[in-house]
């Protein structure tokens, strides 16, 4: 049972990074626009394009 | 040219000399435009930051400290298309989002706590079943208890608070037995935990606090929506004032005129202010404060109040106090009567508690007291009774309201209904009879042009574009039937008599039938119909008189025939004349009505029903309405109604369309029988938990069992307070979506 030792820190540490995570990622600001965050991915608009033919 | 809006006053100004300025912008439909706005904000000089709020529909502006005018800003998204409206976040609002930042944070926590907890109760449930080994549950549940103390007393403390508060105030609130759950809980556990016992609940409290800690985070996100979209639309009523310093006009938000100052009223303008005329002749109409739709000629020395509408000379007024009035002063009076009375108010949930608990902790102490009889240690018994107030800890109970009214919310929500007060729906459902008010409520706030199949649909089309240059509400109107146009260019507006331009080659006039001789034609119009007034329109040899006057909401009529077929009795109560009320009646198939009622007499009228046994959904929109408004078993209000009816209505609805009024009533009567459901789910799961808890069979896996199940059952039931699919939600969704505010009506269409 001595692997308990080990094994249960490394569970709770990586639980307490998950915490950790969540709380920056709220504090970052990043809960105060879900809508905005879903679709600002789709937009290409900052990509330069590699195919030199005119879009769309 | 109006003058330049002065934004000075939404600017905010942090100690770093950093400005920042939010936008409220009206014409936000897709993902694209929030790429279109800032990238065309971007090459504006000194601008630091501009960042589009796509679920709020805002626009945060940040520069530094050397100078960036931001109407530019404003004058550039109006070239892009977009119309901003400065606003800055109300308090409540800004205590909103505190608070659901906190909530969310003490949710991660609980969250944390009850996964790391769940895993070491999981091997000692299954430990205690095959070959744990004292030394390692021992390990285990001082592990829980290492993590549990400090989350509990952390993810806790809103439900602690509370209930200290509740006990302070001698009232009892569902969080007062989910407190002493929790407590004894964690002590037990602790207790048990230091003499080596078997069993420890230190999951159970967590998962408990974990489960109603999410409900009040999706409470408080459906609520913080909502007030966004308020605010977003006071905001987008755009209320500023001229006014008139020494270094000239400027146009300023209305917050910022005082006691004193003068200001400027246009013709077409809504009187910003109380205050009294020191300059100019014009009519008033007072329809928004008063009901009466006659308009009032006024002259120097006359008291205006706000809200009103300046029809045809500017007028210079000098500010008031505000309230310096007997009619508002005696509307305030009233409201706060009625507002005192209704506090008293005991929401369902808050009743259902103060039965819950002392039954639950009279059965705990009687347990214990028959175990000791039966011949149980001490410490078995208080182990037993314990364990049934773990089990009762009303987890479903105190979900079973919360969780449906968020359910509710969002499909009120969507159909254009905006809640106000957190009992609203509660009180909604309640209702069995509405009382409207006309003008603005059951009319729509704007004159419309009557007859139009009688007028010659080019000749309207070239009035109506015509119409787009002038600011006089006739024509504001008329300009209403232009569907898009742009207006003409050179026009010149006449004061007192209306617009000339020179279209194709020929000079068109609208305005007053004297300027456009056509008295006799406007004289036989106004004859046939009193009510109306009329504008006229001469281009070349044509000349045509459009009668303008109050029009119903567009599907009035329906709604009152689906309100009578849903068991409601109606009634119009207004401050109108007869005529007007009674013609309002008919088209719109109420058989009761009232005229001429001042905002006492509505009171009276409503008492009278309340002693009748009646309780009233109250929809009006006047200052006038407020206090029966506040008095009425429930309210609620077009998103156009003066402040202070806003402020004392259950719920504001969008758009032209009286349909959101039956909407509400609807899903509020839907989510009260589902509420009702919820808590007899809750009584049920109590029958059978309780019996097996006395007698000293709960395990923690039974109770964490128990308890996470009941929550989920409850949970998945409170989801059917969404309206059936087969009641047509895609029709009043697109209603909605054509509707005036069209930011906010887009995204719900979306």
């Amino acid at each position: 049972m001595t692997v308990l030792l080990y094994l249960v820190p490394i569970a709770l540490g990586l639980g307490l990074l998950g915490l950790a995570a969540f709380l920056w990622s709220l504090r970052s600001g990043q809960y105060e626009d879900l809508d905005g965050a879903a679709v600002r991915i789709l937009d290409d608009s900052d990509v330069e394009p590699h195919d030199p033919a005119p879009r769309a | 040219m109006s003058p330049a809006i002065d934004l000075s006053a939404f600017v905010e100004t942090a100690p770093s000399g950093e400005h920042r300025l939010d936008l409220a912008v009206e014409g936000i439909t897709c993902a694209a435009c929030i790429g279109d706005i800032e990238r065309g904000l971007a090459p504006l000089p000194g601008l630091a930051s501009a960042r589009v709020n796509y679920t709020h529909h805002r626009l945060t502006l940040i520069w530094g400290e050397d100078g960036f005018d931001p109407s530019a800003a404003v004058a550039r998204l109006a070239r892009l298309g977009y119309k901003a409206h400065p606003f800055r976040p109300s308090r409540q609002e800004e205590i909103e989002a505190a608070e659901s930042r906190d909530l969310l944070r003490r949710l991660a926590v609980a969250g944390f706590a009850a996964m790391n907890i769940m895993l070491l109760s999981v091997s000692v449930w299954s430990g205690n079943v095959t070959d744990i080994g004292d030394e390692t549950r021992d390990l285990f549940h001082w592990l829980s208890a290492l993590i549990a103390l400090p989350s509990a007393a952390y993810a806790g403390r809103p439900f602690f608070a509370n209930a200290l508060r509740a006990l302070r105030n001698r009232s009892m609130t569902m969080d007062v037995p989910i407190s002493l759950g929790v407590t004894l809980a964690l002590g037990l556990s602790l207790y048990e935990t230091i003499h080596s016992a078997h069993h420890a609940y230190f999951d159970s409290a967590v998962m408990l606090l974990f489960f109603l800690l999410l409900g009040r985070v999706l409470d408080q996100s459906m609520r913080r929506r909502t007030r966004a979209v308020a605010d977003n639309l006071m905001a987008m009523r755009g209320e500023t004032a001229v006014l008139l310093g020494p270094e000239g006009a400027r146009e300023v938000p209305v917050r910022a005129v005082r006691p004193g100052d003068d200001v400027l009223v246009r013709p077409g303008d809504r009187v910003a202010v109380d205050g009294v005329v020191i300059e100019g002749t014009s009519e008033i109409d007072a329809s928004l404060v008063t009901g009466e739709t006659a308009r009032e000629p006024v002259r120097a020395g006359a008291q205006v109040y706000a809200g009103t509408l300046n029809v045809s000379g500017a007028l210079t007024v000098r500010a008031t106090a505000p309230a310096d009035s007997s009619l508002i002063a005696e509307v305030n009076r009233l409201v706060a009567d009625a507002a005192e009375a209704r506090s008293r108010y005991l929401r369902l949930a808050d009743r259902a508690a103060r039965i819950y608990s002392p039954v639950v902790h009279v059965t705990a102490l009687l347990t214990c007291i028959g175990w000791l009889v039966a011949g149980a240690t001490l410490h078995d018994a208080l182990v037993i009774a314990i364990a049934v107030l773990i089990i009762t800890c009303p987890c479903a109970l105190a979900l079973a309201v919360p969780a449906t009214q968020v359910v509710a919310a969002g499909s009120l929500f969507k159909a254009g209904v905006l809640l106000q007060s957190p009992e609203a729906v509660e009180r909604i459902a309640a209702c069995d009879m509405v009382v409207f008010d006309k003008t603005g409520t059951l009319t729509l706030p704007e004159p419309r042009i009557a007859d139009r199949e009688r007028h010659d649909p080019e000749l309207l089309g070239v009035a109506a574009r015509l119409a787009l240059s002038s600011r006089h509400p006739l024509a504001v109107a008329l300009a209403a039937e232009a569907r898009g146009a742009v207006p003409y260019a050179g026009v010149e507006e006449r004061a007192g008599e209306g617009v000339v331009a020179t279209i194709d080659g020929v000079e068109a006039r609208l305005g007053s039938p004297v300027f456009c001789s056509l008295e006799d034609e406007a004289a036989e119009i106004l004859a046939a119909d009193p009510e109306a007034t009329a504008i006229a329109f001469r281009m070349g040899d044509r000349g045509e008189v459009f009668a303008l006057r109050q029009a119903l909401r567009p599907d009035a009529r329906e709604v009152v025939e689906t309100l009578r077929k849903a068991g409601f009795r109606m009634m119009i109560l207004s401050g109108d004349r007869e005529g007007p009320v009674a013609a309002a009646a008919a088209a719109s198939g109420i058989a009761e009505w009232r005229a001429r009622c001042k905002p006492a007499d509505k009171i009276a009228v409503l008492e009278a029903l309340k002693a009748e046994g009646r309780k009233v959904l109250m929809a009006g929109d006047g200052l006038n309405d407020a206090p029966a408004l506040a008095a009425a078993w429930a309210s609620i209000s077009p998103v156009t109604a003066a402040h202070v009816a806003q402020a004392s209505a259950d719920a504001l609805f969008m758009g032209e369309r009286l349909a959101p009024v039956a909407a509400a009533a609807s899903i509020a009567r839907r989510a009260l029988s589902i509420m009702r459901q919820n808590l007899g789910i809750a009584v049920v799961y109590n029958m059978i938990a309780v019996p097996l808890a006395m007698a000293g069979h709960v395990t923690p896996l039974i109770a964490a069992a128990a308890m996470s199940g009941s929550s989920v059952i409850v949970t998945l039931n409170a989801l059917r307070a969404r309206p059936d699919r087969s009641a047509s939600p895609a029709r009043s969704t697109a209603e909605t979506a054509r509707a005036s505010a069209p930011a906010v009506q887009a995204r719900l269409g979306a």
